[in-house]
Order: C-alpha cells, then sequence, then structure tokens
C-alpha cells in the first residue's frame, strides 16, 4: 500500500447562485420524483459551467470545483494557489468535512484537523483558559490532551499574563495569538490550513510559519495550506496545487506555481513595447529626446532572458544641441510597481558629452540579479543632477526574465532593492 | 474497489450521498467532551457579569406561578383538582419550561451556530444535545425551588400525596429531554430552506402550553376536547408528573404509552432530518 495520505478522485461541487438548494418546494419534488423513483440523473446538475465571476453565464448552477483529481503523500507539504474564486476554499471545506461534495469521493488517512479560521467558538465572556478547553474541543481534542498541553499553549501564546480575563476584554492581536496556540497543538497526522495568518503581528506569523514549518518537516505530517502570501507558501510548501476556475491545473513544484501564479494575476504588463510617443512623458524638452530602447538588441517586443544572461540596454539619442556633464538615470521597477534597482551613469563616473545628431548609450549589466518576472523602468536624460532634465519618460516595459531551466537558485535572488556589482557604460 | 475495502484501507472517506441511517454516533461518543464543555460555557456565560448569578433560574418560574395562581386560580377560577394552586401551577410550569426550553432552543440550533458549522466539523448532534443537557441544569435548579414549596406545603398541611409513581421522575424527564430534542431537530432541519417555520416555532410553543394541562388539570377539560389535548404527548407526561408529586392527574397506561411512542418517534425522525440536512446546510444557509 503506498503512502498516500489523500486522494480525491472525480471531485465536484455545484452552487446555485442566488437561490438555495432548487429554490422550490415544486423543483424539489421533480428532482426527487426523477432521481430517485425514475432513477434518471439529476435535472438540475446537466447544466453546469466553470465558475468564472467575471463573466455572466447563461444557467445559474456552477461548478465550484469541477472534476478534480489529486493525491497528496504522506509528510508533503501541499500549497493550494489560485485566483479569487477558484474554488480553494470550497475544496478545503469539502476536506475537512465541513460540507459534502456533489460527487466524487476522497479518501483519507489519518486524523485530519482543519484551521479555516482561527478561534472557532469562543465565547467573548469566557477566560482565555476556558477558551482554551473549548476551542480545543471543538476542534477534536480530548480533555485529557489538553490538560497535558496547557501550558505549552499558554507559553505559546504570550498572553499568560492575561490568561483568567474574559477574551472580550482582549485585543484582536491577543485573541489570535491564543486562537491560532491552541491550534497549532493539535495532534493529527494532517493539517488543514485557510489563510489564517493574515492577522497577528509580524513577530507572531514569523512564530506560526516555524511552528507549521515544524509540524511539516519535523514530525512528518501533511500539510495542506492556503493563502494569497507567496512568501509563506514558498516558506513552507514543497509542492502547490494550482487550481483555476474550478479544475485543478496542474500539480507541481511550488518555486514554478508560485510564478505563474505572479504572472497570472499580472496580465497588464504588455510583451509589446509600443512608440515611444506612446509612454507618458512629464518633462520633454525637445532638445535632445530618447528615440529608441532596445534591450539586448530587440527594439519593439519585450525581451525574454534567462536567468543568468547579461543584459544590455540600449537609448538612441537626438539631440540638436551638445552638452557634456550629462547624466542617464534608470529606475527599475517589477511586476507589482515596486521600484528595485536604480542606475545612474555619473555612479559609474561615466560622463560622456552629447553631440550635435544621433547619440548612442549603452548599459551592461553583467551581473544578472532579477528574479523571474517582468521589468519596466523610467529613464531620464538630466545634468547637473537633476537640476535639468532633457528628457524623462515613464514605465516602458524593457524586459522579462524567465527561470528556463526551471532551476531553484532564483529562490536566494532577493525581493528588496537591488544593487549591481558589474556595471558598464558606453 | 467495493465500499467495504475502502473503508478498510482509508481512515476517512468523504462521498456525497451516505445513507440515511449512517448516524455516526461512533463520533459523537468520541467527542462527548466537547458536549460538557459546551454546557459549562452555556452554565458560566448565563450568569456573568449578573448581580444576582444563578439566582435568575428561580425567578422567572417564581413569577409566572404567582401571576398563574392570580390570573387562573383566583380571577378565572380554574380546577387545580384540590391542589394548593401555587404547586400545582409550579409542577406545570417547571416541566413544561423544560421541553419549551429544548424544543424553541433546538429548533433554532443551524441558525445560531451557522458560524462554528461553516468552519469546522465535529459531530453536529452534539450540539443540540449540549443544549438539553444544559437546559437540565436549569430545570434541576428549578426542581429545587419545586421542592421546597412542596415542603412548606407539607408543614402548612396543603392536601397533596406524592406516591410510588414518583419513581418514573427520571423516565418522565428523558422523554421531556428527548421530545423537545426530536421536535426541534425536525423544525431545525426544516427552517435551513423554509425560513418561515422559525417564525411559527416561537409563539406556536406558546399557544401550545394552552393545549397542554399546564394551568388546568385534565379532568375539567371539557369532554368535548378532550382527545385534542390528549393528542398533545405533553399532557400525558404532565399529567404523569403531576400524579407521581402530588397525587393527582390522569395517569393511565395508554397515554403514558402514547407519550413514550410519540417521543420515540420524534426523536428517530428527527435525528435522521437533522443528519442529512447537516451534510450540506451550509451552502443553504
Amino acid at each position: 500500500m503506498s503512502n498516500t495520505a489523500i486522494k480525491v478522485e472525480n471531485l465536484s461541487k455545484i452552487y446555485r447562485l442566488g437561490e438555495i438548494g432548487t429554490g422550490t418546494i415544486s423543483r424539489d419534488m421533480e428532482r426527487w420524483f426523477k432521481t430517485k423513483v425514475l432513477k434518471q440523473e439529476d435535472p438540475f446538475l446537466k447544466i453546469g459551467e466553470t465558475n468564472d465571476r467575471a463573466n455572466k453565464g447563461s444557467s445559474d448552477i456552477v461548478y465550484s470545483l469541477q472534476d478534480v483529481n489529486f493525491e497528496i503523500q504522506q509528510g508533503d507539504a501541499v500549497g493550494i494557489i489560485g485566483r479569487n474564486g477558484a474554488g480553494k476554499s470550497t475544496l478545503l471545506k469539502i476536506l475537512s468535512r465541513v460540507t459534502t461534495p456533489t460527487t466524487g469521493r476522497i479518501n483519507i488517512k489519518g486524523r485530519v484537523a482543519s484551521l479555516l479560521e482561527v478561534g472557532t467558538g469562543f465565547h467573548p465572556e469566557l477566560t482565555g483558559r476556558e477558551n482554551i478547553y473549548l476551542n480545543g474541543a471543538i476542534l477534536g481534542m480530548r480533555k485529557r490532551e489538553i490538560d497535558r498541553k496547557l501550558d505549552e499553549i499558554i507559553d505559546f501564546s504570550g498572553v499568560e499574563r492575561y490568561i483568567d480575563t474574559p477574551v472580550k476584554r482582549y485585543s484582536s492581536g491577543m485573541y489570535v495569538r491564543l486562537a491560532f496556540a491552541v491550534a497549532a497543538h493539535l495532534e493529527s497526522e494532517i493539517l488543514i490550513v485557510d489563510e489564517v495568518l493574515a492577522v497577528g503581528d509580524a513577530e507572531f506569523q514569523k512564530k506560526c510559519l516555524g511552528k507549521m514549518g515544524e509540524v511539516s518537516k519535523g514530525e512528518g505530517r501533511t500539510v495542506l495550506f492556503v493563502s494569497h502570501n507567496m512568501a509563506s507558501v514558498l516558506q513552507l510548501t514543497s509542492k502547490s496545487l494550482v487550481l483555476e476556475s474550478g479544475r485543478n491545473f496542474q500539480q507541481m513544484m511550488t518555486s514554478k506555481s508560485a510564478v505563474n501564479y505572479f504572472q497570472s494575476g499580472n496580465r497588464s504588463l504588455k510583451n509589446k513595447r509600443k512608440e515611444l510617443s506612446f509612454y507618458r512623458r512629464p518633462n520633454v524638452d525637445y532638445s535632445m529626446i530618447i528615440n529608441e530602447i532596445s534591450v539586448n538588441g530587440r527594439k519593439d517586443s519585450i525581451c525574454e532572458l534567462d536567468l543568468f544572461e547579461e543584459i544590455q540596454i540600449e537609448l538612441k539619442i537626438d539631440s540638436q544641441i551638445a552638452r557634456f556633464g550629462i547624466e542617464i538615470l534608470f529606475t527599475i521597477i517589477n511586476q507589482n510597481g515596486e521600484i528595485i534597482a536604480t542606475l545612474n551613469s555619473c555612479d559609474q563616473n561615466f560622463i560622456k558629452p552629447i553631440l550635435i545628431g544621433e547619440n548612442n548609450f549603452e548599459i551592461k549589466l553583467a551581473d544578472n540579479r532579477f528574479a523571474p518576472g517582468k521589468y519596466s523602468g523610467h529613464i531620464a536624460i538630466t545634468q547637473d543632477s537633476i537640476s535639468i532634465a532633457y528628457d524623462y519618460i515613464l514605465d516602458v516595459p524593457l524586459f522579462e526574465i524567465r527561470d528556463t531551466f526551471q532551476s531553484p537558485n532564483w529562490l536566494d535572488r532577493p525581493n528588496g532593492y537591488l544593487q549591481f556589482n558589474n556595471i558598464k557604460w558606453e | 474497489m467495493n465500499h467495504q475495502e475502502a473503508i478498510n484501507e482509508w481512515d476517512l472517506v468523504i462521498e456525497p450521498q451516505t445513507s440515511l441511517l449512517d448516524l455516526n454516533l461512533k463520533d459523537v461518543w468520541r467527542y462527548r467532551d466537547l458536549l460538557w464543555l459546551l454546557v459549562k460555557r452555556d452554565f458560566v456565560s448565563f450568569y456573568k457579569q449578573t448581580i444576582l448569578g444563578p439566582l435568575w433560574f428561580f425567578i422567572q418560574p417564581l413569577f409566572t406561578t404567582i401571576i398563574f395562581t392570580f390570573i387562573f386560580g383566583n380571577l378565572a377560577g380554574l380546577s387545580t383538582d384540590g391542589l394548593p394552586q401555587p404547586l400545582f401551577y409550579m409542577a406545570g410550569i417547571t416541566a413544561w419550561n423544560y421541553f419549551a426550553d429544548c424544543l424553541t432552543k433546538t429548533s433554532t440550533v443551524f441558525r445560531d451556530n451557522a458560524n462554528i458549522f461553516g468552519k469546522v466539523y465535529f459531530p453536529r448532534l452534539i450540539m443540540p444535545l449540549s443544549i438539553v443537557v444544559s437546559n437540565l441544569v436549569r430545570f434541576g435548579v428549578q426542581m429545587l425551588l419545586f421542592f421546597m414549596m412542596m415542603a412548606y406545603y407539607a408543614y402548612t398541611g396543603g392536601s397533596f400525596a406524592p406516591n410510588a409513581y414518583i419513581l418514573l421522575f427520571p423516565v418522565l424527564v428523558l422523554q421531556m429531554a428527548l421530545l423537545g430534542l426530536g421536535l426541534g431537530l425536525v423544525i431545525t432541519a426544516l427552517t435551513t430552506k423554509y425560513r418561515d417555520l422559525a417564525f411559527l416555532i416561537t409563539f406556536g410553543v406558546q399557544l401550545m402550553m394552552y393545549a397542554t394541562t399546564v394551568i388546568y388539570p385534565l379532568s375539567a377539560a371539557p369532554a368535548k376536547y378532550k382527545w385534542l389535548i390528549e393528542l398533545n404527548p405533553m399532557t400525558g407526561i404532565i399529567e404523569a408528573f403531576r400524579f407521581g408529586f402530588l397525587g393527582q392527574g390522569e395517569l393511565t397506561l395508554s397515554s403514558f404509552g402514547y407519550s413514550v411512542a410519540f417521543t420515540l418517534v420524534a426523536l428517530v425522525l428527527g435525528v435522521i432530518i437533522f443528519n442529512k440536512t447537516e451534510k450540506t446546510f451550509v451552502d443553504t444557509v
């Protein structure tokens, strides 16, 4: 027997929009008559379509999940990712037996503890201690088990001082700390966690992530984790299940699906670079303008670069005047709109005069440190430390970094501000 | 792979439709600690931040008894079968309250706990069971009051005669609990789909009290409507209760048997319907 912990076969779940059940008693009767007496297929199940929240469908019955199949091995930490409405929560609800599937079957080996919310069943009038017992019992712990772990739970929560105060007097952070502390001490072979870490301060979040990592790695437990916080998905899970409109898309390594997830959410960045006149230029003095931008030789489309490829950005500048002491500024922006690097030609003591006519500039980044994703940039031509700007062009798509070889190395690449060592201006 | 094999190999199989009789009572037993903690929660949270605390358990039946004595006993002059009036009403009210509390509180169990039920799995039957048990605590306290009154009337020479049928008391309590539970479960299951029932139940219970022998003895009921009152399963229970403790009332084998049978049918029906509803109610509530 293989060590499969969860096996999901042909799982579907339908919802009817707007109303409950089939809505009317007469349709309830019809359904009952057709399925139970005539043994026909359910007449209200046929008109299904996928769940796409943006497009209005013709039928008001939607599949929240449709024919989902997957298997999860014992001891795996699996992230479930997908856009809003992709069926993540429905899947977790079915797995934690809060609701039943419409068709299909799930086989589970081991005890399941699910955390779709922290602090379920907390009663505001009861003290912290009393709520630990109540919440623990709701989550499926026996009283003895809680007795044994009580000190550990209180210690983990860090609210020892208030443990005999009614929880209605707690701050929301303390409340969540206490609630998570209970949940973190569940003894089960399978742990299902929805986005419960969105609350609590940074210190506590870190502690929770640590605890969950410990759970999946140290104790050999199977963990299913849903979150929009890709950093924590990356940190906690090795595999991911990507859901797209209720169908399971793929099960793959977390790093890969994380990239996918980011890209599906950022479709606004186009693959074409348009005429430069298309982009916003808050400050343009027609005496000197940027005429052409090309990255690694590509002028009008976005250049796809591998993780370790050198980056060359070329600018063609048309000038009607001659100037000395020109500076060229690049601001590189990632697809979330965050500025992650600025490159200034005078930092490398590169000072070149501009002559009347066409001038070429080139910057070479031999040391590519960008994480996979699409990048754009602001480019400016200035003089005398930005006191005069000849041309300033905003948010031009530049290049895309691809993880062609699917190496895991890029995970080490920092997310914050980048500094480059090997910059050459020409 | 057939079904039996599947169960042997896996600890848990989640499937859309399970048999109506698959009640998962083993799970209910496993979660018994939760039952006690919920009872404790209900009891503790009831009197937190009150001055009189558990005394509130006494106040309600006491005042109801006083008012009933005044209105039905003195103004309307209804018969009490020769029993001291307050004692007569108190017996009826205590028993009726327990049943009515069980019924009304279990009848909103899905709605009141939609939040918890939507987030975590435990055998849903635990919730209504905990309601019945925590009402039992309240009932116990009110019985104390009743005993104190009995002692008072025994001392002052009121005419009542407890007899051997007092031994039926545990059976009667169980019957009231299960009857309230069973009916409540049916109603709560139906209210998830058809909300109207929720409105019906609150005043329905009030009206039903008048069709039960709480404020009058069965012997005083007009012959024309007596069958109707006897059709009410609570009548048999309250009559037996009064007969055991006070020596007046109509305890017959047929009326007792009828209420036992009715209770069992209501309970089985309630548990089955509840069990079927709990699987999908999260999507409909």
